[in-house]
């Protein structure tokens, strides 16, 4: 077991550096080592934003079936679907920053803002869901700090250390983390719906790709915000969770059910966007979605998203009741795969031209139509999922979030 | 006089003449030859001025002179009660891409970075084959759909209606090149025409293009070096009407260096303007017009 650990360590050391590497050659010459153009100008580093925010919002909503709506059976998981949204938006907002052209201007955003842009309102909202994450997180693990903090060893330390002096174990104090934590939790789904709904409105309000615009899209984004947050989390839950009890049990299949809901959700808002646009076969968005479906790239659409994020996910979970590794293995495979669907709705958006001609009227390097992703994007997408399972890891070792209550009472 | 005594004469004749007037033109081919630069633009000026001082007829100047003494004018008003629109008349178009090039080398654009590209529209099937050219600049939008999504403010519409970048503002997220309907924003990645060739003593000539290519635009009215992660690079970019040499009296580069005449530039708010009189006409259109962005470049058919 401790040389796997080992091992494990090496290679997230090695592949750290290989991405490193990357994010240099990014900080160091702009967006130059990328294979973007002034046609497809998002694609690697906003898909892994939306994709990483989704995985944010929808944990975290989630973590509100259990500090606001009191959902018992949940309760356990709270903890860790709070720290799996911090350590996934902190992932997004990093995405977003490496993918600017002027990375020391970023706080601009927050000095000269215009709130006519649905790009600052996601960023304001980001940050105060960042705040409140941190808070809310704080609130849930302070009772099992406060635990630690009165033993005499290194956790006790760190435990004090984090909590500021708030040691206290009465049973006033704990009442108060509660009371607070089903306030931020209140404030916090409101705000959830709101950033990665306007996550959708930034897409759906361009008037000028029509492949966007349209009203489905905030709708669509929560869905898939819940359905991948949740996938997440049943698999973190199943694979990582320390006490393989009927609390376990409960807990997972519980998290499974409200997979499948979600995930036939999904489908369904998807049979709705699709259909609807091309039922009729006429249309600007027409050739879009036929590129979608049956291009070069149809295999994403359907392998990819339809086979292996969906269908088979299904299947593992209807054959799961005795064996919870295949909830795991659905809740991993959505949660992955959802990197499809959103590659599927940035890309397509910007692969139509604006005039019939346009990349032939004047030939450049960046005035192209076609894209795939340089070695650095690569590399940076790399870089940010070690660091991703890095800070997980790290949580996961040294914080209380999968600790039972009983072990600290 | 026999017949074969005329014809010899009027050849004559017709020699001498001949003589006689290239004589003419080569003198005034080596007279304006012999005109530098500098004294060829002062006539030029002296001319326009002369047109804006004598109030002359506009009808009777070039229609680039025209245009000139009217943009002279428009300046003379406040930058609000000015709205300069740009008319292409594709009828007259004839696709040489001098005017993506002049617009190039005035703004000198790195690769990758075009303000004014020219469509190129084969129609028809064969035998009766036709081609359409379309040059594209930035529309500069009354209802621009690029403006309201910056983040940070850095593209505005100034109060003569031109929409502007502020390079030392603007982040690079690159949502306006998304927003815009007509694809007339594009990203400066930083290349240059030099990257990759040889340097050293050996490769003079491209040790003085790298050199162009460090040196100033001045877009805007700014002084832009291009310097390895200094704005524009990082930035999005897009056609302004030329914005530096309008306010300098001079018309955008597109419009002078078009060899047709097929681009006219001015004031839309001058009733009396030459563009004025264009698109008062049946066969004007601007493109994408069911969005609502008002776009201020219309084309005449």
């Amino acid at each position: 077991m401790k040389t796997l650990r080992w091992i494990f360590y090496a290679l997230w050391f090695l592949l750290m550096v290989a991405g490193a590497l990357g994010v240099y050659l990014r900080v160091s010459e702009g967006l130059q080592p990328t294979a973007l153009g002034s046609y497809i100008v998002w694609c690697a580093l906003p898909i892994l934003d939306i994709y990483f925010i989704g995985l944010s919002a929808g944990a975290f909503l989630l973590s509100s079936l259990v500090y606001v709506f009191r959902v018992k059976q949940l309760e356990p998981v709270g903890k860790l679907a709070l720290f799996t949204a911090l350590v996934c938006l902190f992932l997004a907002i990093l995405s977003a920053w490496f993918d600017i052209g002027h990375m020391e201007r970023f706080l601009s955003v927050f000095t000269r803002p215009n709130f006519h842009s649905l790009m600052t309102w996601i960023v304001w909202l980001y940050s105060a869901y960042f705040l409140l994450l941190l808070a809310e997180l704080w609130f849930a693990l302070r009772r099992d700090l406060a635990g630690w903090a009165a033993q005499q060893d290194r956790r006790a330390q760190l435990a004090r250390l984090i909590l500021l002096g708030r040691t206290g174990l009465d049973a006033q104090t704990v009442e108060g983390d509660r009371r607070l934590l089903r306030i931020l939790g209140t404030i916090g789904v409101p705000l959830a719906i709101a950033f990665h709904g306007g996550m959708g409105a930034l897409f759906a309000t361009l008037l000028a790709r029509s492949y966007w615009y349209g009203p489905l899209y905030p709708i669509f984004f929560l869905t898939g915000a819940l359905a991948s947050g949740s996938a997440l989390l049943l698999a973190v839950t199943v694979f990582a969770w320390p006490r393989r009890d009927e609390t376990w049990r409960a807990m997972i299949t519980l998290l499974s059910r409200i997979l499948v809901g979600l995930l036939a959700l999904d489908l369904l808002l998807e049979w709705a966007e699709v259909s609807t646009r091309v039922w009729y076969g006429v249309g600007a968005e027409v050739q879009t979605f036929q590129t979608v479906l049956f291009g070069p790239y149809w295999w994403v659409f359907w392998v990819f998203h339809i086979l292996l994020g969906i269908l088979i996910p299904f299947a593992l979970i209807a054959m799961g009741q005795h064996r919870p590794w295949r909830l795991g293995a659905a809740g991993a495979l959505v949660a992955t795969l959802f990197m499809a669907v959103r590659l599927n709705i940035v890309i397509p958006g910007l692969i139509t031209s604006a005039f019939p001609g346009l990349q032939e009227a004047y030939q450049g390097p960046r005035l192209l139509f076609s894209y795939f992703p340089s070695l650095t994007e690569w590399q940076v997408a790399l870089f940010v999922f070690m660091l991703g399972i890095g800070l997980f890891y790290l949580g996961y070792r040294l914080l209380p979030l999968v600790q039972a209550p009983k072990e600290i009472a | 006089m026999s017949d074969k005594a005329a014809v010899t004469k009027r050849r004559q004749f017709l020699r001498g003449l001949a003589a006689a007037g290239g004589a003419a033109v080569a003198l005034s081919v080596i007279e304006k030859l012999g005109a530098s630069p500098e004294t060829a633009l002062a006539e030029h000026e002296a001319r326009i001025q002369n047109a804006v001082n004598a109030n002359a007829d506009p009808a009777t100047l070039d229609s680039l002179e025209r245009m000139r003494v009217e943009l002279v004018e428009a300046l003379k008003k406040p930058a609000n009660q000015r709205r300069w629109i740009m008319v292409i008349d594709l009828r007259k178009c004839v696709g040489c891409s001098a005017c993506t090039v002049a617009c190039v080398a005035e703004n000198k654009l790195p690769p990758g970075v075009v303000y004014r590209p020219v469509i190129d529209e084969e129609i028809g099937a064969y035998p009766n084959v036709t081609r359409r050219f379309l040059p594209r600049p930035c529309m500069q939008c009354d209802n621009p759909p690029c403006v309201p999504v910056c983040p940070v403010s850095a593209t505005f519409k100034r109060p003569d209606g031109i929409v502007a970048i502020d390079y030392e503002a603007c982040i690079g997220c690159r949502y306006c090149i998304t927003a815009c309907p007509y694809a007339a924003r594009v990203f400066d990645f930083g290349e240059a025409y030099t990257d990759g060739t040889p340097s050293g003593p050996a490769a003079v000539a491209g040790a003085q293009a790298r050199g162009y290519e460090a040196a100033a635009n001045f877009e805007y009215g700014n002084r832009y070096p291009r310097q390895k992660g200094e704005s524009p690079i990082g930035n999005a970019r897009k056609c302004h009407f030329c914005i530096h040499r309008i306010e300098n009296g001079m018309l955008p580069a597109c419009t002078t260096t078009c060899i047709g005449r097929a681009t006219y530039f001015g004031d839309a708010n001058d009733a009396a303007s030459l563009v004025s009189e264009l698109i008062a006409q049946p066969n004007v259109l601007r493109l994408k017009e069911e969005l609502g962005t008002e776009p201020k470049v219309h084309y005449l058919m």
